[in-house]
């Protein structure tokens, strides 16, 4: 066991699978010599060289492009998108040619191609820098989507990602690049496929009258809203999705059928995002065992804002609790659409 | 190596084809645009650049020591192999276009015209080489060893993909415009990548890429950035542009305001322009491109001039927007004419050769015929195969509801 930061341990698990396997290669804007904005590949272009880790052109749907022929000749891409914001330039070759690649050519090519994303708001950053575009690339057959949330999983899925023979888009909770964590050793074959599969969910938190549902870096905060609940006498379990692609909805619905409530909290806007299908599918399969509808907490449908005001736009504390609030009845649903005037 | 970055200025760079050297961007043209309605596109930039031209359009040959040292090898043989491969990937498109009209076919992309362009490029090919084309290369396609029924799969709707790209190194046809061109350098990186961990790239230098783009492409960011990259890597690419003068119903000069070629220059690519519907000039400037590219010299930008003298594909009407008269001057440059006029005249071609060529071609055009029509729809439940390399619980078991609804419609049948 080692204390790391979450960036830490994803440098460390980048580390682990370019010494492992000489097919791994980095690509992106500013992460040799400076080691990323983020410091993320800190030290890797110096230990691995500049063919392996390579500061690449600043054109985003450049290296999505040069990824995918690199993974035609064999390689193992993992490509660092350096906001969140950015990727959009790159979403032609992310949707329709890395996810599409394998069924259009009957599964004659491969794209094991790794995209990381720092993601989310809630660090005061300019426009374009705190995005939380995961349900497009949810929406997208043939990705798979992961959020990391500790330092353990920021080690151990980085590396489970690079193995996997799918293309992977891997988020990174921005604002909790800096929490520390406990990180076991975790990088043999044999040790990846041990470690909880990165499609699957976790339960982080026991509980027994609401299940709260989030991912990335609301995970921490969803954790002290139940440390809050507790406090009010009420037991919340939280789920720590962990994957949006597959999103892991037998983990969700064996909770709800437990609990009878859920609640879904994420940062990116409410309209056709992770939370409607989670709560969606909720529904389909536990109908009979709901209490009370599902609870969305999300950010509101609207660009993100500047930064004086992203507070209004990320769940807080309050927000997901007032959201718990909701699902006990304890408060009513504010919404006012819908109202039949009589 | 591609991953060190070429930091030095590349404004000496050859430009094949340049007569004489352009006096900068910020100048005013002193040609009228060239309206790509007339000639060879050659009218903006006329009496500045010219075109790597070795057969002309009546067949006469015109020796050029540059491009003829790239040429040493090309006897009899290999010249009627070249008009043998035209006339049966000419004789497959016609063919492919008559049974989209027939309704056997949902649609197809004609490459009616660019025979020369991509019979000469692919043949400058090694079988290592690995090509990223766009969808309208069936000769390139044809060279390269892809079947006449494996060309029409995709076009039939029975499949995403006509062929296994790693069979016959090229990868299936490319419809978002100019996607491909990155797939290319990369591709190309990969190459470089290999001999950096010890790949002996042998005597003759590393395989290469080729992208196979149009004049459309050229305005695209993907086209553009493959460029940079390329550039920046010392890629082992070639960028092969088929200038066919359209790009649907735009002529090339709403694509750009000078001569594609010239675009090269600030990228840092030499640029060749060729006559495309001149199937030596092709091979030899491809030969060339391709040898810069295997020896550490980087890419190169090809523009291959030559028109589309079908339609964009099977669901366009060219009529609407380009001259009867442009296109039939353009029929008097047809790229199979003028070679069969230069063999004629060399007595390289007899009639019996003639008529044993086209017996090939009829046998083709049989088989994709006979081919496309025995080819029949896949199962349902394919629909959910290799969308994942790995297990995905999810999809399997969206899979296995459709099959139960499917198999409810099985006993429906049953019981009648």
């Amino acid at each position: 066991m080692t204390t790391l930061t979450l960036s830490k341990a994803l440098n460390a698990g980048l580390r682990r699978s370019l010494a492992d396997d000489p097919s791994v290669v980095l690509l992106g804007e500013d992460i040799g010599r400076l080691g990323g904005v983020y410091r993320v590949t800190d030290g890797l272009q110096q230990e691995f060289g500049a063919h392996r880790v390579i500061d690449t052109p600043l054109a985003e749907s450049g290296i999505l492009g040069a990824a995918i022929g690199m993974a035609y000749r064999g390689y193992r891409p993992v490509i660092e998108i350096q906001f969140d914001g950015f990727v959009y330039v790159a979403f032609d070759q992310i949707v329709s040619q890395v996810a599409k690649m394998r069924a259009r050519t009957g599964g004659a090519v491969t794209l094991p191609i790794t995209i990381r994303i720092p993601v989310a708001g809630g660090i005061g950053a300019a426009e374009h820098h705190s995005e939380s575009p995961e349900a497009y690339f949810a929406h997208t057959a043939g990705l798979r989507v992961v959020s990391v949330a500790t330092p353990q999983d920021a080690y151990t899925v980085m590396q489970q990602a690079i193995a996997c023979d799918d293309p992977v888009v891997f988020f990174e909770p921005k604002r909790r690049y800096h929490v520390k964590g406990e990180v076991a050793e975790v990088g043999s074959t044999a040790e990846l496929a041990a470690a909880p599969p990165m499609s699957a969910a976790r339960v982080v938190a026991p509980g027994t009258d609401v299940t709260l549902v989030t991912f990335g870096s609301l995970v921490a905060t969803a954790l002290d809203a139940a440390v809050a609940s507790a406090d009010d006498g009420v037991s919340v379990e939280v789920i720590d999705l962990r994957s949006l692609s597959p999103i892991d909805h037998a983990t969700v619905e064996a909770s709800v059928r437990r609990t009878g409530r859920l609640v879904v909290v994420h940062e990116g806007p409410r309209a056709v995002g992770v939370g409607a299908e989670v709560a969606a599918v909720a529904t389909e399969r536990c109908f009979d065992a709901l209490m009370a509808p599902p609870v969305r907490v999300t950010g509101h449908d609207i660009p993100y804002p500047p930064a004086k005001l992203e507070m209004h736009q990320v769940p807080d504390l309050d927000r997901i609790c007032h959201g718990i609030d909701r699902a006990l009845g304890r408060v009513p649903a504010l919404a006012s659409h819908g109202a039949v005037a009589r | 190596m591609p991953i060190t970055t070429d930091s030095t200025t590349r404004d000496d760079l050859p430009q094949a084809g340049l007569t004489r050297q352009s006096t900068g961007a910020m100048t005013t043209p002193d040609g009228p645009p060239d309206t790509g309605r007339t000639g060879a596109g050659e009218t903006g930039d006329a009496g500045q650049r010219t075109m790597v031209r070795l057969l002309d359009e009546t067949g006469v040959r015109h020796p050029d020591p540059e491009h003829d040292r790239w040429l040493s090898d090309v006897d009899d043989d290999v010249l009627l192999g070249l008009y043998e491969d035209m006339v049966v990937a000419r004789r497959i498109d016609l063919e492919a276009t008559a049974l989209q009209r027939q309704g056997e076919l949902a649609l197809w992309p004609p490459l009616l015209g660019q025979e020369a362009a991509q019979i000469g490029s692919a043949s400058a090919l090694r079988g290592d080489d690995f090509v990223f084309s766009s969808y309208r290369e069936h000769g390139v396609a044809h060279v390269r060893g892809v079947t006449p029924v494996e060309l029409v799969r995709v076009w039939r709707g029975v499949t995403a993909s006509g062929w296994d790209p790693y069979a016959v190194n090229m990868a299936t046809p490319q419809v978002i415009i100019g996607a491909q061109a990155l797939h290319a350098v990369g591709y190309a990186m990969g190459i470089l990548a290999d001999v950096h961990r010890g790949e002996d790239p042998g005597p003759d230098g590393t395989a290469a890429t080729v992208a196979y783009f149009g004049d459309g492409a050229m305005s695209q960011g993907d086209v553009n950035e493959a460029f940079v990259f390329a550039a920046t890597y010392v890629a082992p690419v070639v960028f092969f542009c088929q200038n066919n003068q359209w790009a649907i119903s735009e002529p090339v000069t709403l694509q750009s305001k000078v001569p594609l070629v010239n675009r090269a220059r600030g990228f840092g690519l030499p640029g060749v322009r060729v006559d495309g519907n001149d199937v030596l000039a092709v091979l030899a400037v491809t030969r060339a491109a391709l040898h810069r590219a295997r020896t550490g010299g980087g890419p190169t930008l090809i523009e291959a001039v030559t028109y589309r003298l079908g339609p964009h594909t099977t669901a366009d009407d060219p009529t609407r927007y380009r001259d009867a008269a442009e296109l039939a001057e353009w029929k008097e440059r047809d790229p199979i004419e003028r070679l069969v006029a230069y063999l004629r005249s060399t007595g390289a071609l007899t009639d019996a050769v003639a008529q044993k060529v086209q017996d090939a071609a009829d046998r083709a055009a049989a088989e994709v015929r006979a081919g496309c029509i025995a080819l029949e729809t896949p199962p349902a439940l394919s629909v959910f195969e290799h969308v994942y390399a790995e297990p995905h619980a999810e999809l399997e078991a969206e899979r296995d509801e459709y099959a139960k609804y499917l198999a409810g419609f099985e006993d429906e049948e049953g019981a009648r």
